[in-house]
């Protein structure tokens, strides 16, 4: 699936990955190929990009709130800031 | 003679040396413009997604949405958030944007300024300084916005109005900034930030997406979003109009300095060479006397 990953100042990341793990409001949640459309809001926490598989290499980033939006399977995030 | 030749010398020198700075700092403010046109352009896919996000939830929605943050109410408190440089040297930039901030003070918040219910946040030191020497109600808090240009910190200065809204303390927030168009023309504009206007007849995707957590509660998380990310624009957008605004300045201040050069050289010549004249009439009459 694509991922971007979009904050004010900068694209942060973009590309095809396995799949991504977020910190919802209401607890961690993970988008995986063709997943149904979502928009859902991120509380701040862990987001977790896998590159190719579940437990393979991963990208850590942390990050302050923001939101997911997953439509055909394109899965954009909007953080206010992440390092 | 000689006194006037050396006066004129002295002008072309110190004028000179003004075009000299003017030209340093048209080329600074270039170099700047070009930083800030970056910010803007980087900015730019974020704040479109989120506008598509709250259209795309709106257009799945029956019912009007918005919340506290979209409803009006009597206006008897006015915010301004006045956004200016921290220097000068940029034309008419600064003063055009106070005079925007005075004439919406006096079209339209007349009543509640006679009452010293406007306040002004001034981002930027210029229009607070002016603010406050005017004696109007300008709070410090986020005037050196400036100083260090990032996201957090005018994020900082939107929820400090958003929070401030909420507890009553203003019944509208306008912003009052220079919208960037090129480096040449800025549009100073007054624009609503508080209640959020309406959001309505906007056509997202309809499709049949998941909401977590419900639709309203999206909202009131994307609202306070939505505001940070106006305010951070509107910052971006000003900046950039000032680095344009010094740009166009100095370049007519170097051109001028070019055009008074050309008229300092032509005199100084034309004092040069009437000495020369009136020298060479003196040594030829006094050979013609010596001669006589």
């Amino acid at each position: 699936m694509n991922l971007e990953i979009l904050t004010p100042e900068k694209k942060i990341f973009s590309g095809e990955v396995y799949g991504v793990q977020l910190p919802g409001i209401d607890g961690m949640f993970e988008i995986l190929d063709r997943h149904a459309p979502l928009v859902a809001a991120l509380k701040a926490g862990n987001m977790k990009v896998l590159k190719d598989k579940i437990g393979g290499a991963a990208t850590n980033y942390t990050i302050q709130s923001g939101f997911v939006e997953v439509i055909n399977n394109k899965t954009t995030i909007l953080i206010e800031g992440a390092n | 003679m000689s006194g006037a030749l050396k006066e004129v010398r002295n002008r072309i020198k110190s004028v000179q040396s003004t075009q000299q700075i003017t030209k340093a700092m048209k080329m600074v403010s270039a170099a700047k413009l070009r930083r800030a046109q970056d910010a803007i352009t980087q900015m730019r896919p974020y704040a479109r997604k989120l506008q598509e996000m709250l259209s795309n939830i709106v257009s799945n929605t029956e019912e009007e949405v918005g919340g506290s943050l979209a409803t009006a109410r009597p206006v008897e408190k006015v915010l301004l958030i006045v956004i200016t440089s921290d220097r000068g040297l940029a034309g008419a930039y600064n003063a055009n944007i106070i005079k925007a901030a005075k004439v919406a003070i006096n079209e339209r918040y007349a009543q509640q300024f006679a009452k010293g219910n406007v306040h002004i946040w001034g981002i930027g030191k210029k229009g607070y300084e002016h603010f406050l020497r005017l004696n109007y109600n300008v709070h410090a808090d986020f005037k050196d916005i400036f100083l260090n240009l990032r996201f957090d910190t005018v994020q900082a200065c939107a929820s400090a109005a958003v929070k401030a809204f909420e507890a009553k303390e203003y019944d509208a927030v306008e912003l009052v900034y220079s919208e960037f168009r090129n480096a040449a023309t800025q549009r100073f504009t007054v624009e609503p930030f508080l209640p959020i206007p309406k959001v309505t007849g906007t056509v997202g995707k309809k499709s049949d997406f998941i909401f977590e957590p419900a639709k309203e509660e999206l909202i009131a998380e994307l609202m306070p979003k939505i505001l940070n990310t106006q305010l951070y624009k509107a910052v971006l957008d000003a900046n950039a109009s000032e680095h344009g605004a010094r740009m166009t300045a100095m370049d007519k201040a170097s051109e001028n300095a070019n055009e008074l050069l050309k008229n300092l050289k032509l005199s100084y010549n034309r004092a040069r060479q009437a000495a020369i004249t009136t020298e060479l009439t003196e040594i030829v009459s006094g050979a013609a006397a010596l001669q006589g």
